[in-house]
């Protein structure tokens, strides 16, 4: 592990700068933890000081600063994107590679629910969830609620792969070497399935995070719980842009700007290096 | 190694190919791989003849022809030698005028590939691949374009209704027909063919091999033609070249590769062809191929050779003129033949 | 005498085309044949692709069904296994050997999963050393081992030894049957007797019966104890291999055997010349 890391870090200059864009904003997040104040109290610090040397990003209009919010929010705001993104991996696997595989009914029905959730508006699915559940709405029943609804599109991609898997040799060659279903599936053919899976991971994270950022701005999820869409809500509540508190809105759009960038690189080249040809082609084929 | 082949004065060559080395050079996240897919290949073809190269996957027969086209695309590269026609007494360098090799493709070079399904749009109808691969070579105008087609598909023993047709409407054996009408209808000086035959079934074969042999006669073209199957070699080539592990190891005249192989590994594929009428049993070839990222020493051959011996394993044989063809082996002719 | 494999009446048909305009393909018409049990032999199906020959192997498999007639394996109907211990069971007697070999072990997999699998999965063996030794002996008949085979991907051996290896894989639950869909037309001319001969050598000394699939004459003569020759979907001559492919009566056969070319240039030149003139 440690080696691919290094080689990754030395031979993939995308690798190279995702990583460390990624450690960096990673660390910065990490640091709330250290917070000299907690993150949900209001009005302590004097409110609209620009950026300077004692505030370095300024503090908001509501006394805080604006540098350990941004902490906590891309801290809150990773947690939820890949909660959402494990959560829907883990579906779409399951339902593409099983579809893909068994076919016949097994593939109508799980196709037919698949396609019905596609055609699901997801918005409104998640304003009723949250008026239904109302004051025991928690994040990570946001987080289920949204990996419910981002899973059927790579659900289809990863069944395409699959299904032109089911038909190569190698796979009737392990049904006649007496392979189970699951053996088939996770040892054969999930690692063809390995760089779809992380190519849509890298989409849904950013569809995940512009979801949260979405609702957030809307005032649907718990205000007061810091986040980056919370941010933007309390400073757009404030009319921070008109008052021209810009730090308020500015620092935390370009920490996520940098967080895709990083996401992004780290998903390309780490698809390049798990991509079967390269693979074959590094071990020698 | 200049080449001083024994072929009478009188044919002038329409190829020369001098110490071509071409080598896939690979770099992934660190790890080097070189390729030496085509090892300094000397070989010369002459005007008005069908040379075969026989080879085993992987033997580096395909590199060696995508070179000699002029059609390699990285991480396959050139790392020396050249790659000379000569058309109509124009000379062409293939990797040192670039431009002109663009010119005389199709025109003075071209090619009959595998699968006719590459070269046959599905969705379009014949004609249009005609239009697209030879319009522009020909400098006709559209009728004339069109006669000239169809005057040369009836030549080929194809009714000229088949351009209006989709490939998939076609058989196999009528594809691949119309690949080689394609191929031909420019009259090109120079063929190159890419195991035509390969993806045909068994009873289509042998009148594909026909009319390649009827065409080239009449053009009086030169072929190149590439296969791993040593019985079609045997019904259409003049001469043969025998590729092993990227390297030429025996060429000569077809009859005399036949009949008294100079190689070891010569001798072992035509005695190994199966003949109905003949169930005896024969021998296998121990080992397996080379691989070309790690070369054995010496002669390529020497770990599965019956006839190796020390100096094999130490030094590379050259390919040396020998009765009438040229071998690359220490023990030349010592090969006893079933 | 018992029958160890028994076809009667198979046919196979396909609905191809669109909604509206469907027509069926008749794949397989009326195959019959029977392989007996005390005497192993090469049984070979001769034809061109479209012939029919791939499906019938797939539902001696039974990855097909037919579309009537019965297919049964020691007096068992294939059609009629379902559970997944009675595929098992199948499976254990009967066991393929496909066409491509750099396509038979997954590239990105090691061999040997395939192999350890089989053994565990059909001899129901548990311990480490038992799947080793099982498999080192299967290794053993095909003139391999398991030292050479082990942790080994398939970019790393030849089209012969990896054939080799999946005829050794075969061989580990101990079959009565092994069908091979063109196990050599994708290997190299200097490997593809060993293989051959390979086949040869299971009959002879471990008595498994091979069905073998082909569409070239040449080797079909030198291995075949009987043979048919399947043609859109019909067979149009069966019977000792010898005097079939030697003596061919039917127009089809006799084409195809016509056409096969002799491995010497005069005699090949003459064929070539002659369809010129």
């Amino acid at each position: 592990m440690f080696k691919i890391l290094r080689d990754m870090l030395r031979y993939n200059i995308e690798f190279a700068i995702g990583f460390v864009l990624t450690l960096s904003i990673f660390l910065f997040a990490l640091a709330h933890f250290w917070a000299p104040l907690p993150d949900t109290a209001i009005y302590l610090l004097p409110p609209d000081m620009p950026p300077s040397a004692q505030y370095w990003f300024g503090t908001t209009s509501r006394g805080q600063d604006v540098l350990w919010q941004m902490s906590s929010a891309i801290w809150n705001t990773m947690l939820f994107g890949l909660t959402v993104t494990v959560l829907s991996r883990l579906l779409a696997v399951a339902v593409g590679m099983l579809s893909g595989y068994l076919g016949g009914r097994w593939d109508q029905a799980l196709m037919t629910l698949n396609d019905t959730m596609i055609a699901l508006p997801n918005i409104p699915i998640l304003l009723l969830v949250y008026f239904v559940m109302r004051d025991s709405m928690s994040w990570p029943v946001l987080a289920a609620t949204a990996a419910l609804l981002g899973w059927n599109y790579d659900a289809r991609l990863i069944r395409s792969v699959t299904l032109s898997l089911r038909n190569r040799e190698f796979t009737r060659h392990a049904v006649f070497a007496g392979m189970s279903v699951p053996q088939i599936l996770v040892r054969q053919h999930l690692p063809y399935v390995m760089p779809v899976i992380f190519f849509t991971a890298m989409n849904n994270l950013i569809w995940a995070i512009g979801l949260e950022v979405t609702l957030s701005v809307l005032g649907f999820s718990d205000i007061n719980r810091p986040t980056i869409g919370g941010m933007i809500y309390w400073a757009n509540q404030h009319q921070a842009i008109i008052a021209g508190i810009w730090w308020w809105i500015a620092f935390p759009i370009i920490a996520v700007v940098l967080l895709f960038l990083g996401l992004f690189l780290l998903a390309i080249s780490v698809n390049e290096y798990i991509d079967p040809r390269s693979r074959l082609s590094r071990m020698g084929a | 190694m200049l080449d001083t082949l024994q072929a009478p004065t009188t044919t002038s060559s329409m190829l020369r190919v001098e110490g071509l080395k071409a080598y896939y050079q690979m770099n992934y996240f660190g790890v080097r791989r070189e390729v030496r897919a085509v090892d300094d290949v000397s070989l010369t073809i002459n005007r008005n003849e069908i040379y075969g190269i026989a080879g085993e996957s992987s033997s580096g027969k395909s590199s060696l022809i995508k070179t000699i086209a002029g059609a390699i695309t990285p991480p396959l590269r050139v790392v020396e030698g050249s790659v000379k026609f000569d058309f109509a007494g124009r000379e062409l360098d293939v990797y040192a005028d670039p431009q002109a090799m663009k010119a005389a493709r199709w025109q003075n070079l071209s090619y009959i590939m595998q699968g006719s399904m590459n070269v046959l749009n599905p969705v379009r109808r014949v004609k249009h691949a005609f239009h697209d691969f030879a319009f522009k070579h020909m400098g006709l105008s559209p009728s004339a374009f069109r006669a000239r087609v169809e005057k040369h598909l009836q030549r080929i023993g194809l009714d000229p209704h088949v351009l209006e047709s989709f490939p998939h409407q076609l058989s196999g054996g009528m594809r691949q027909r119309l690949t080689i009408a394609l191929a031909t209808v420019c009259e090109p000086d120079f063929i190159i063919a890419d195991e035509p035959t390969t993806a045909l079934d068994v009873l289509v074969q042998q009148d594909v091999l026909a009319l390649i042999k009827d065409i080239q006669q009449r053009m009086g073209a030169s072929i190149i033609f590439v296969t791993h199957d040593m019985t079609v070699h045997a019904a259409i080539a003049d001469r043969i070249g025998i590729v092993y592990a990227g390297r030429l190891v025996e060429e000569g005249p077809t009859l005399d590769v036949f009949r008294r192989p100079q190689h070891p590994y010569t001798a072992h594929l035509i005695s190994s062809l199966p003949r109905i009428g003949d169930n005896k049993k024969r021998s296998a070839l121990p080992g397996k191929p080379p691989n070309l990222a790690d070369p054995p020493s010496g002669c390529r051959f020497h770990p599965r050779c019956p006839l190796a011996v020390d100096k094999c394993t130490n030094e590379n044989p050259p390919l040396e003129a020998r009765l009438t063809g040229r071998v690359a082996c220490w023990r030349a002719g010592e090969v006893q033949t079933a | 005498m018992s029958a160890l494999l028994e076809l009667r009446n198979v046919n196979k048909d396909y609905r191809i085309g669109g909604f509206f305009d469907s027509s069926t393909l008749h794949a397989v018409k009326n195959v019959s044949f029977t392989l007996d049990d005390s005497k192993p032999e090469i049984f070979t199906i001769v034809g061109e692709s479209g012939s029919g020959k791939t499906t019938t192997a797939r539902m001696i498999l039974g990855n097909e069904t037919p579309t009537s007639g019965s297919l049964r394996f020691m007096g068992q109907s294939i059609t009629a296994i379902r559970s997944r211990a009675g595929k098992l069971k199948f499976m254990s007697k009967a066991q393929p050997i496909f066409q491509n070999p750099f396509e038979a072990f997954n590239p990105l997999s090691t061999i040997d999963y395939f192999l350890f699998s089989t053994a565990r999965r059909f001899l129901g063996l548990r311990d480490k050393a038992a799947i080793d030794a099982a498999t080192d002996k299967a290794l053993h008949h095909v003139g391999l081992s398991l030292a050479e085979v082990r942790g080994r991907y398939s970019h790393e051996l030849s089209g012969g030894q990896l054939q080799r290896i999946a005829v050794a894989r075969a061989l580990i639950p101990e079959p009565k049957l092994i069908v091979a869909d063109e196990p050599v037309s994708m290997v190299d001319a200097s490997l593809r007797m060993s293989i051959v001969n390979l086949f040869r050598d299971l009959r002879d000394r471990l008595g498994v019966s091979i069905i073998y699939i082909t569409h070239d004459l040449s080797t079909a003569y030198y291995i075949s104890d009987r043979v048919i020759i399947m043609y859109k979907g019909d067979v149009v001559e069966s019977g000792v291999a010898q005097e079939v492919l030697g003596n061919p009566q039917h127009a089809y056969s006799k084409a195809l055997s016509q056409a096969v070319l002799p491995p010497d240039p005069e005699a090949a030149r003459k064929i070539i010349m002659a369809k010129i003139a």
